[in-house]
């Protein structure tokens, strides 16, 4: 059999795994493109919802809210759009599915941890959603006309800053996901991180907006470093020490969220090796 | 493992010459599983007080597999196979007992082992649904980092063998059960593991892809002298692939030796089927008649015999009869299992470990 097209240079272990995985999530996904697609215009309809409200609230005050002008809220939900799609991690739900199906015992007998294949797999994907995510950005900015005022260090800090949120919410949905190993009836915990997210990470509305407490809260949770901080990068106003300072919480939240899945997975992979399927 | 504990069937000292890959020693796995009556009142019950029973899914399991053979592993549902698969191949902790798989421990599941073993079970899929196989083998290559070239002549072999050729550049999901069960079968293999934990490789498939699995398995053997454990409710896949089985029920071993020796120890009979030139004989006097059929210029007559005395019988018959057709067939190994659950062997003792 020689018809098989062989890569001229291979990657070995850990980053050659992730090469393949992510080459695979992108031939998977481009099967998908009209479902893909769909699925994207979809979630359109959330921030679209919020720009239109704001920008009224904004044209009923004069042109801002808590100065925000109309323009500076397209730039911020038009923004949300992309760092909405690089949030799609592997949910928690899908857990439950992959124990009772048996994936997780396949994955179990396999010289390499679950989780490398899921972070491999949906970073795979971004790709084919960045780029079907364009032309949806070009409409949407046609029709807000939103404002921005980007530098090249902002450009650089947000190409990093959307993969830290992706990576901090994948460690997060991963070891909430991991409570299944103990019961199956965990949708209510799920609700209460995925209502504690949408307040303060800058999903429903830009932090700024929030009492000065919350904004508080937010700043050390991790919600925010998932949204509303890599949105601010690129369609805020943050200093230079605010751009690094986020860079470095999510660093700490990469590394935090990695710690709780490696425990919670421990413990876990113990209980379900007790019990089995 | 001692002799005191050996189930019969086993030559202790034949084992101890060879290498064992494979060393499972008084292996036990119980379950504790919630348990309630039907009905709203025994629910209610539940809520405060609730009762468990304890499920001795695998007690007490001694065997040692040297490398290189094929042992089938027989029993009813729910009799402790699969259990005890999990936990040779690292999926399930026992409650106590000491396992060896090539020197590993399995349930720690050190990447070292993981790389050696597979495990196959005929219901489960790990193959991408919508892509190629082929896609899903170069995932497997990375996973088990096997050297490209090395990748390469496996993969070739295995889809030649398996005869796959063409179903592996198709998207999985279009494939029927059979040819995805073959292209799961060539994916678990690619990293040419030593030991292989089949569960039910064949199960659902026509006999035609049952047949190929089983001379892939038998031909795979033959050339990496890989050591295979083997789960099957086919009997066709244990007597083309094991030479030895281990029956286990209820936990407990019943039986482990040769295929051969379990079809003497509980079939001690033979049918001989005779085609007698004319109708009308009475055969009774040659043993026991299962079934008898006259036609106007011939009669069909199925005899049961002792197995040690078939020949003789058979021989008596020729010398009397004017036999036109004459087979002696041992029983099916259906028949022959079967035997060995509903009680001990007849002619042995001891056949309980």
């Amino acid at each position: 059999m020689t018809t098989v097209r062989e890569p001229r240079r291979r990657l070995q272990g850990l980053p050659g795994l992730y090469a393949v995985t992510m080459r695979t999530a992108v031939q998977v996904q481009f099967q998908y493109r009209t479902a893909n697609y769909a699925y994207m215009i979809g979630m359109i309809a959330e921030p679209v919802i919020y720009l239109v409200v704001w920008s009224t609230v904004a044209r009923s005050q004069g042109g801002a809210v808590e100065g925000i002008t109309v323009g500076e809220f397209a730039a911020y939900y038009i923004v949300w759009t992309l760092v909405r799609n690089m949030n799609i991690v592997f949910t928690p739900y899908g857990w439950e599915g992959r124990i009772r199906q048996g994936q997780l015992s396949g994955m179990l007998v396999r010289p390499v941890h679950p989780i490398h294949y899921d972070l491999a797999y949906f970073a795979g994907w971004k790709f084919v959603v960045i780029l079907l995510w364009l032309p949806i950005a070009a409409v949407l900015a046609l029709i807000f006309r939103p404002t921005f005022d980007i530098s090249p260090l902002e450009i650089g800090v947000f190409l990093i800053a959307i993969w830290g949120a992706y990576l901090i919410r994948s460690m997060l949905l991963w070891a909430l996901g991991m409570v299944t190993f103990w019961t199956t009836r965990v949708s209510a915990l799920y609700e209460i991180y995925f209502t504690a997210e949408l307040l303060l990470s800058g999903r429903l509305l830009p932090l700024a907006l929030l009492p000065a407490w919350a904004v508080t809260v937010a700043d050390v949770l991790p919600f925010k470093y998932t949204f509303g901080y890599p949105i601010e990068v690129i369609a805020g106003d943050l200093s230079t020490r605010e751009l690094f300072v986020g860079l470095g919480m999510q660093a700490l939240w990469v590394a935090l969220g990695a710690l709780l899945v490696a425990v919670v997975w421990r413990f876990g992979v113990r209980r379900y090796s007790a019990v089995g399927n | 493992m001692s002799t005191a504990s050996a189930p019969a069937g086993v030559s202790v000292e034949v084992m101890a010459q060879r290498e064992a890959d494979i060393r499972v020693s008084d292996l036990r796995k119980t379950f504790k599983v919630p348990e309630r009556e039907a009905g709203l009142r025994a629910s209610m019950r539940s809520l405060v007080r609730r009762t468990h029973r304890e499920v001795h899914a695998v007690a007490g399991v001694c065997f040692q597999i040297p490398a290189g053979e094929v042992v089938g592993f027989l029993g009813p549902n729910g009799a402790g196979k699969t259990t005890t698969l999990k936990m040779l191949s690292g999926l399930l902790f026992p409650t106590s007992g000491d396992v060896s798989v090539l020197g590993h421990v399995p349930w720690r599941r050190e990447r070292d082992y993981l790389r050696r073993m597979t495990l196959v079970m005929g219901n489960r899929n790990q193959l991408q649904w919508d892509i190629p196989a082929l896609d899903s083998f170069e995932m497997n290559r990375a996973i088990y980092r096997i050297p490209y070239p090395d990748f390469r002549a496996t993969r070739d072999e295995i889809v030649e063998l398996l005869e796959i050729g063409d179903l592996v550049r198709k998207p999985v999901r279009t494939l029927s059960l059979g040819e995805r069960m073959k292209a799961e079968i060539a994916a678990a293999m690619l990293h040419r593991p030593q030991v292989l934990f089949l569960d039910e490789p064949t199960i659902g498939l026509d006999v035609t892809m049952q047949k190929r699995i089983r001379t892939f398995l038998g031909e795979y053997n033959r050339r990496y002298g890989a050591t295979v454990l083997l789960t099957s409710h086919y009997m066709a896949d244990v007597q083309a692939l094991c030479k030895r089985v281990i029956v286990i029920d209820e936990g407990s071993i019943l039986y482990d030796g040769s295929l051969r020796e379990l079809s003497t120890r509980y079939a001690p009979h033979q049918t001989i089927n005779v085609t007698l030139a004319d109708p009308g004989h009475d055969l009774g006097g040659f043993g026991e008649i299962l079934t008898a059929e006259d036609a106007s210029d011939s009669s069909r007559v199925s005899l049961k015999v002792p197995k040690e005395q078939t020949s003789a019988v058979a021989a008596r018959l020729l010398a009397a009869h004017d036999v036109t057709d004459l087979t002696i067939e041992d029983p099916p190994v259906e028949d022959v299992i079967e035997q060995v659950f509903s009680g001990p062997a007849p002619t042995s003792v001891g056949s309980r470990p």
